[in-house]
Order: structure tokens, then sequence, then C-alpha cells
């Protein structure tokens, strides 16, 4: 069993072996289940993810009107031939916007770690396989070097947005992508850690005032800014460029920023960018309908 | 923590707490009541009743009215279902005091006129908590094998249970006890780690003092 990033790392290098395989018999030990079993039910979650990405609907809006649609004008503007970003980045931000507006929808989604950061990883995975023309069983052990990070983040800080703010979901979801990517791109241990405590890092204070308390704005855009921080992260740690402050270090940095963010921009609605004037009209607009 | 709390749950969105985590809480309140539902009286608290609307809180308790789980794609259609199925349902507001946000009371009424009191919290992350049954205050979550027993407060009903599970060879989880006045109404709440066979269930419901016995398998985590 592992407590903390060090952890893993120290398991892994004394047992010779990758970062997914200690998270993956961490998993065994504390739910008594097979190796197989557990490979088996994060399959089932990666193939929920796929068919979330593959179920969306740009014609759908949520029921505030706030969200949807989005999704197909990344896709459009992507096959303009005027993409700044590169296919590979394209496809991720049209992706994790997607899976943002198919949550805000009403439609079915894996929560990772929640509901509402539910786009950043499978962009980045779906994405990636299909880029890299990697293998499924690869796609699921980065899943557990994802969820491996997620779970030391969730039991040494939070991944719920109302006790630290955003920082503990788009911020928890991007550090597990940047991980995942960094091992499916060949990193080693050393570059896994650094590329989720580079992103952790880059999210740091993110407040939580989504607008009229749903899970909407800043939460579904946010979503594809999450996944565009966990490339760049990646993209960092595999250039050899290395954290100063060690992964445990910041996700403790994030608990205790959390701690001392004001309640009123902790999911309460009642701060930032919910109490706008902006975000005042789209309500009386709607009390009006 | 488990590791398939931070990858997942699937569910249907958009919020754990508000849509994954109401629909939890219904379709446990439907499994306590144990028999088809004629009537529902949902009553709203906190902030299932600010941001409910938006967070499709309403749709989402029917949906676990009707049995479906927080995964189900048809969770959204929940309220033209429960139409067509002939459920009456009535939404308010609910008066609790010191409730946790994210609450509500379901009064249910079955197909027998039996009748139901419930109020469930939502407590993050799409986990619940069921924290009245019948005005008695309990807790416990629904993601196990859940005996509950009403019966009335005098000696000898715990061990009762608790020698009807050891021959049975199932092992509790949690065992919780409660009452609403000494020799009055008692309610044992009994999470268990394996299923409990039906003969065990039946001979409980016959033993003299116990009221009423519910039991369901529990909704995964």
């Amino acid at each position: 069993m592992y407590k903390s990033i060090a952890d893993i790392l120290q398991q892994a290098k004394e047992q010779k072996k990758q970062f997914w395989e200690i998270v993956l018999e961490a998993d065994m030990e504390s739910r008594n289940v097979s190796a197989e079993e557990s490979l088996q039910d994060m399959e089932q979650m990666y193939d929920a993810m796929k068919d979330a990405d593959s179920k969306y609907d740009g014609k759908l809006k949520s029921a505030s009107g706030m969200s949807g649609g989005n999704g197909s004008l990344l896709d459009e503007y992507n096959a303009s031939g005027k993409n700044l970003c590169g296919d590979f980045l394209g496809t991720v931000m049209a992706r994790a916007i997607k899976m943002g507006e198919s949550n805000a929808c009403m439609k079915r989604i894996v929560a990772a770690p929640t509901a509402g950061s539910c786009g950043v990883l499978p962009a980045i995975l779906i994405s990636y396989e299909e880029y890299g023309n990697c293998s499924k069983e690869e796609m699921i052990r980065a899943l557990y070097v994802a969820a491996g990070i997620g779970k030391v983040i969730g039991e040494n800080a939070s991944i719920s947005g109302a006790y630290g703010g955003c920082q503990a979901e788009i911020g928890t979801a991007s550090a597990m992508a940047a991980g995942a990517l960094a091992y499916l791109q060949g990193g080693d241990n050393s570059a896994v850690v650094n590329a989720l405590a580079l992103a952790l890092k880059n999210m740091l204070g993110l407040s939580c005032d989504p607008v009229g308390g749903l899970v909407e704005v800043p939460c579904v855009k946010r979503n594809s800014h999450g996944a565009v921080n966990a490339v760049a992260s990646a993209q960092l740690a595999l250039a050899g460029i290395k954290s100063v402050i060690s992964p445990d270090d910041v996700i403790d940095s994030m608990r205790r920023i959390g701690n001392e963010m004001a309640p009123d921009i902790k999911e309460t609605g009642k701060g930032g960018l919910a109490t706008t004037e902006s975000a005042r009209k789209i309500f009386c607009q709607q009390e009006k309908q | 923590m488990e590791l398939f709390d931070i990858i997942g749950p699937v569910m249907v969105g958009p919020s754990s707490s508000h849509t994954a985590g109401a629909a939890r809480i219904g379709f446990i309140a439907g499994k306590l009541l144990g028999e088809k539902i004629n009537e529902a009286k949902i009553l709203l608290y906190g902030s299932f009743m600010d941001t409910g609307k938006g967070h499709g809180t309403d749709k989402a308790l029917v949906a676990g009215l009707l049995g479906m789980t927080p995964d189900d794609y048809r969770l959204s259609k929940s309220l033209e279902m429960a139409a067509e199925e002939g459920m009456k349902i009535e939404f308010g507001e609910a008066k609790l005091v010191d409730a946790h946000p994210n609450s509500v009371q379901m009064i249910l009424t079955g197909e027998s006129g039996s009748t139901i009191d419930i109020v469930g919290e939502s407590i993050g992350g799409g986990k619940i908590n069921i924290a009245k049954i019948d005005g008695i205050a309990t807790n416990f979550s629904g993601e196990f094998p859940t005996l509950i027993v009403h019966n009335l407060d005098q000696p000898g009903h715990v061990s009762e249970v608790t020698s009807m599970l050891s021959h049975k060879l199932v092992n509790i989880a949690t065992m919780q006890l409660y009452r609403d006045s000494r020799g009055g109404m008692a309610v044992m709440v009994v999470e268990c780690d394996q299923e409990i066979p039906e003969d065990g269930i039946n001979w409980l419901k016959k033993s003299e003092g116990v009221l009423k016995v519910t039991y369901f398998e529990g909704i995964r985590g």
C-alpha cells in the first residue's frame, strides 16, 4: 500500500516495477480482488469513457441553456486547416469540452475524479490511443497511473471543489492526465511524477465559483484548459525538466491553499464569476422565461 | 478511499452530489419501501432546493424511485416514465432542522398502502447517507447488503438478528441501534459483508415483537 507519491516511487524502485504495477497491486490488496478482476474493472471504465465520447451530441443544450454545442465548434475549427495547436492538442481540446458538455446535458460520463472534471483524462487518453497507435493494454495501464496519482491527492488533500476549490477538481484531473501521458509517451517514473507536480503546481489556488451553482460555467471549458495544461506539463517533464518542489509537497500545498480559500469561492456560488453582472443577467432572463 | 472512487463512478451528469447521489437516495428509498410506489412526496432542502432544477436533482430522485441506478442512461427521462407508470409525484420544500445542505425527505406510499418516510443526504462524490427512517435517526450508506429491522424496544431482538446472521455465515460490517423512546419503537440497521439468504429474512419476519423487516442487496459506491 502507498500513502504518498514518494511511497509509490520507493516501492517501484525496490521491487523493480513500474508505477502502474504498484497501483494495481494495492487495489488488489485493498479490494481483495485478482489482477484480472481489477484490470477488467478498469477496462470497463475506459470503455465507458469511450462510449461517452462517441455519444456526444452537439445539438443538446443543458437545462440552464448555458452549455452545449461548443465541442462541435471546435471540431469545425480543427477541420478548417487553421488549427493553431496541431492535430493532437486540437482533438484533445475538443474532446475535453464535449465530455464536459455531455455531463452538463445529463448524459452518462465517468467521474475522473469528479463529474465536473470528467473531460480531462478521457480527452487525453482517447486522443492518444487514436494518434499514438497505442494498445488498449497500455491505455489501461495509463489509467492506473492516473488513478494512483488521484488517490494520493484525494487522501492527502482533496478532490472536492467544496473543500479545495477547482484546483482539487480540474487541478487533480490535470495532474492525473499529465502523469498518464508522460507514461504513455515512454517517460520513466521520474518523468511521470514530475509531470504531475508541474501540472498541479500550475493549478494551485484555482477557485470554484460556478454560475448558479451549476457544473457548467466555468467548469465545462476548464476541462479543455486542464487537458492542455496536462499536455504541456508532460512535455516539460519528458524533456527532463524537473519540478523544484516535490510532488508530495505540491499536493500538501494544494491542501493548505484549499483550507485558506474563502468559502465564497468553494462551490457555494456566492463569489467570483458566480456573482458577476453577466451571471446575474443569465438568471434574470431565465426567471422571466 | 478506493481506486475506483477516483476513476468512477460511471454516472449520468452533471453532478455527483446533486445527480448521482440523488438517484442513489431515490433508489434506496424505493428499496426500503419494498413494493411498487403509487405516490411520492419529494421535499427538497438546502442546495437540493436551490440548485436542484439545473442539476436534474428532481429527475434523478424519481429515476431512483423507479429503480434506476445513477449510471442509467434513461435517467433524464424519468419524470415521463413515472407518469406512464402512474406514479403520482409531488415536489415541495422540506422543513428540516440542521440537516445536511444536500438533503431530501421522501414520503412514499406503496400499492398495498404501506408508507415510509425517509430523509437522505448526498454527502459528496455520489456517496449518500440515509439520515432518518420514519422519524428515527439512522446513518447508513446503502453500499452494503443492508438489513433494517423495526421492532418493539424490548430485550432479545439484537441477539435474534445476530444469531441468524452468524448461522448464515454473514459477517456484520456495521451495526446501529436507534429508538424513539424506552419501550417504544426501535430500528436496527445492520450493514453486512455478504448477502443474507432469503430464508434468514423470512425467519426474522415471523419473530414476535418484530414489526417490519427490510432488506436490500446494496448498491455499489
